[in-house]
């Protein structure tokens, strides 16, 4: 494969490099150069590559530009908080940090664009210069005018310089109202399940032969290629799983070539996988060494939902979530002791089909949460500062959310903001038996 | 055979092409000025008028050059001053003093840029001193000093004009226009937007004081001219170096022009828009494949370049999917044809999914929550759901109601295009009960 950029104007020598580094992205790679042309030429001012997570952008651009010796600079659009931070970067690396100095406490884009004139016009370049961000899509939520002017920076300061964007996101969501100076779209397509088999492929174990590791690759695609098709969650799935795989080889149990019976050891383990690692419930770390107790055994991270909650705050809990699931005409029915003849086809109406726990919770206001909580609580509670500092400090905690402004005292609304199973547990605890008094469980 | 009687003539081929890359690509990515300008000479003449009168005569004008987004508004201006610049009474007379929306998003940093660019007497060593409204009395004592006859006149081009008019109170718009209507020094306010009702933006006493001067650069355009334009940004300069490459290349461009295909792929842009730019990037992506091996541009290469240019983004990233993520959008899809466009939340999702999983009685997909929930955030990253009220934090994640920014063609199209989509994935999207 190697071998197939070719373009004039730069060291063949380094091209071979260039494309030996970026398996299964050499049309993407060629088409990016071509575009580029020799150094000393203009390139577009501003270009846009689009596509899926780990499917090379980043990694094409700067092995094109770190190869082949262009004047670059890189800047992560995550790290550059403040515009200033990203002016700053970009003066450093063309033209050191004489030039970066000049920048003023706060600058603004008008600071940066003349101190770029000023430093071109010192230190012309005979070379196409690249600024390249990623994650672009962060620049839309600075400065309104920056990536309008970064687009046609090109314009503005008068220099052979180009702009890449690199983003997961199409163009279309970036333009803004007033239009832009369109840039030049390109996209990276993801990987076929064939070319993820090859790069995955070329990582392989060198006690083990290629065939063995390309089998290996082949079962881990299939039963994670339906969920995920990212590149590096998967290299990092196939290092973490390798040893498990080859461990009955290992053992002298099985040869190399007996796949049916690898795959049935293998299988069942990384189904496993896709329920643990891949949801980061347990770490890495703690799945390499699941090995010697039984897989599964360790609780992840979501199994520790448990939470000590004083008695009261229990039943407050339990009495938000009966008024946010529970429609407001039911609580009659439910909670007064003696409530008289309450039809049943009124009470259950049949045309509602939607339940409840699928439109989630709905808000409801302070009275209701303590009319059921008294009703609730057998035993007689005064309302004192207490159970209401309780309800706030539960808001805190984030079980409960208020749903009103802050700034309202009287007759604030909260929704409750926990699951079934935790309400479950918690009403375990207190022998409440929640699910009789839930209308979605009728 | 072309490429060995260059050879054996002239310049090596090699040589030739890199010449066609540098001129061509000075035309599309630089915007070089063309020699002429096109289409625009009723413009050309009124603005060169009206700017040499402010030159010579000290006449004070303001005027706004109106039109879409790559109409070719610099491009006038700019053709309009070279060509003043090319009499030695304007100049060595005409003060130039540009300024651009995005960069000047301030008055005060528009006022600092002004006073460097006319290099006035309180600049030292290009740091401006004193206040915001020193710097302003200082600039408008230094226009009010002059007059008509003795001091010289000043152009101000605004660029992006529009924004220009968001700064608080409109001043430096205000200043200026009043020092163009007013016997001051004489000055000529050139503002060139995109914005069709930038009057409207205008403050009262501003609009007032504006002269309402407009030149609208509104393309028409017809196709013929739409090809003769294209013939002209991609042919050669007479004073190419090898004059036998450049005839050659020319009348290929003119065969390219004349070809069915090609005519075809360009009634198509044609018919999307007419500006400069889109244009050039189209002519770009073809120059691009121009190399040693492939001497001249073929209809085939304007067919791929069109076919990058008009490729859907969002079919392109729906092509990426995994099929599970596939799957949730076809459960939203349905829940969208069903509840007429109500926002959803994942629960709703995994609701609609679960009931074609029980249908199928396929336990293929049987995924937990948590990895459908995972599936479901990546397609939140992607921006291909949004959630429908702005504030997120507020509620649980899997009850935030969401909706699909996909339409039922777009997602339907996807599917056909989905590299080993199964079949009955397929059948579920096209069902129109679920």
């Amino acid at each position: 494969m190697a071998g197939l950029l070719e373009h004039p104007g730069y060291d063949g020598e380094k091209l071979r490099r260039v494309s030996e580094q970026l398996p299964c992205r050499e049309v993407q790679a060629g088409m990016l150069l071509s575009l580029m042309g020799e150094p000393q030429q203009y390139c577009y001012p501003s270009l846009f590559i689009y596509g899926h997570r780990a499917s090379g952008k980043s990694h094409v651009v700067n092995v094109l530009m770190k190869e082949l010796e262009l004047p670059h600079v890189t800047v992560s659009c995550v790290e550059c908080v403040s515009v200033a931070l990203l002016f700053e970067q970009v003066l450093l690396s063309f033209f050191g940090c004489d030039a970066a100095s000049l920048l003023p406490r706060s600058p603004s884009i008008s600071d940066f664009v003349r101190i770029y004139k000023q430093q071109t016009s010192e230190f012309p370049s005979k070379q196409t210069r690249y600024i390249v961000t990623e994650q672009a899509e962060l620049l839309r939520d600075a400065n309104v005018n920056l990536l309008p002017a970064l687009l046609r920076l090109q314009e503005l300061v008068e220099d052979n310089v180009s702009v890449i964007l690199l983003s997961e996101i199409v163009w279309d969501k970036f333009r803004p109202n007033t239009g832009c100076f369109e840039p030049l779209l390109l996209h990276f397509p993801d990987y076929s399940k064939a070319e993820l088999l090859h790069i995955l492929s070329a990582h392989r174990h060198p006690s083990y032969s290629a065939e063995f590791y390309s089998s290996y690759v082949n079962i881990l695609l299939g039963v994670f290629y339906a969920v995920c098709r990212d590149l590096r969650e998967l290299q990092h799935l196939a290092a973490l799983n390798f040893s498990k795989f080859c461990e009955p080889v290992a053992a002298g149990k099985v040869k190399e070539t007996e796949t049916h019976k690898l795959w049935k050891n293998i299988e069942p383990h990384l189904k496993k996988a896709m329920q643990t690692v891949y949801l980061r419930e347990v770490s890495s770390l703690q799945w390499e060494q699941m090995d010697e107790h039984e897989t599964g055994a360790l609780r992840g991270l979501s199994a520790h939902t448990h939470v000590e909650l004083p008695y009261y705050s229990k039943f407050l809990l339990i009495a938000a979530y009966l008024a946010s699931y529970n429609p407001a005409r039911t609580d009659k029915r439910f909670f007064v002791k003696h409530h008289g003849k309450i039809k049943k086809t009124n009470f259950l109406k049949k045309n509602e089909k939607t339940s409840n726990h699928l439109l989630g919770p709905k808000p409801f206001p302070l009275d209701r949460l303590l009319a059921i909580f008294y009703s609730v609580v057998d035993s007689r509670v005064a309302p004192t500062a207490s159970i209401f500092s309780q309800i706030s400090s539960l808001v805190t905690l984030q079980l409960l959310t208020l749903v009103s402004h802050d700034d309202q005292l009287d007759s604030p609304k909260y929704k409750c903001a926990v699951s079934l199973d935790f309400i479950s547990a918690i009403s375990r605890t207190v022998n409440f038996d929640i699910v009789k008094y839930l209308y979605d469980f009728l | 055979m072309s490429k060995r009687k260059a050879k054996d003539a002239h310049l090596p081929i090699g040589e030739c092409i890199n010449q066609v890359h540098q001129i061509l690509r000075k035309r599309f990515c630089h915007q070089q000025l063309p020699d002429k300008p096109e289409g625009v000479e009723a413009q050309h003449k009124h603005l060169a008028e009206l700017l040499k009168r402010t030159a010579v005569h000290g006449e004070s004008n303001s005027v706004l050059i109106v039109g879409p987004r790559g109409s070719g508004k610099t491009m006038l201006l700019r053709s309009v001053l070279r060509e003043l610049s090319q009499e030695t009474e304007v100049q060595k007379n005409l003060l130039q003093v540009h300024l651009n929306g995005l960069l000047q998003t301030d008055d005060r940093i528009a006022l600092k840029e002004i006073t460097r660019q006319l290099q006035l007497e309180n600049v030292v060593g290009d740091r401006v001193f004193g206040s915001f409204a020193e710097n302003l009395t200082f600039l408008l004592d230094a226009l009010k000093k002059g007059d008509r006859s003795s001091s010289r006149p000043v152009l101000f081009v605004l660029d992006e004009f529009d924004l220009f008019a968001c700064h608080k109170n409109q001043t430096l718009l205000y200043n200026l226009f009043d020092v163009a209507q007013s016997a001051q020094a004489p000055v000529a306010v050139v503002g060139l937007t995109c914005r069709l009702d930038v009057l409207e933006l205008l403050e009262k006493r501003v609009k007032s004081r504006f002269s309402h001067r407009q030149i609208h650069l509104l393309s028409k355009l017809t196709f013929p001219q739409y090809l003769e334009r294209v013939r002209d940004q991609l042919s050669l300069p007479d004073d190419f170096l090898d004059g036998k490459f450049a005839q050659e290349w020319n009348a290929a461009v003119t065969t390219l022009c004349e070809d069915r295909s090609a005519e075809e792929v360009l009634q198509r842009h044609f018919n999307s828009s007419t500006d400069f730019r889109s244009l050039h990037t189209l002519l770009m992506l073809c120059l691009s494949r121009v190399s040693v091996a492939r001497p001249s541009i073929t209809p085939a290469d304007l067919l791929d370049a069109s076919r990058l240019c008009l490729a859907d983004a969002n079919a392109n990233m729906l092509h990426g999917l995994s099929i599970l993520e596939l799957c949730l959008i076809i459960a939203m899809k349905h829940l969208n044809d069903v509840y007429e466009g109500e926002p959803f939340n994942l629960q709703m999702v995994h609701n609609e999914f679960k009931k074609f999983l029980q249908r199928k009685s396929n336990s293929m997909y049987n995924f937990e929550q948590p990895v459908i929930m995972k599936a479901f955030e990546h397609l939140q990253q992607l921006e291909l759901i949004r959630p429908a009220d702005g504030a997120s934090a507020k509620t649980q994640r899997e009850f935030q109601l969401m909706r699909l920014m996909l339409d039922h063609g777009q997602i339907m199209e996807a599917l056909q295009k989905y590299p080993q989509c199964p079949t009955d994935v397929k059948q579920w999207a096209m069902s129109a009960f679920a």
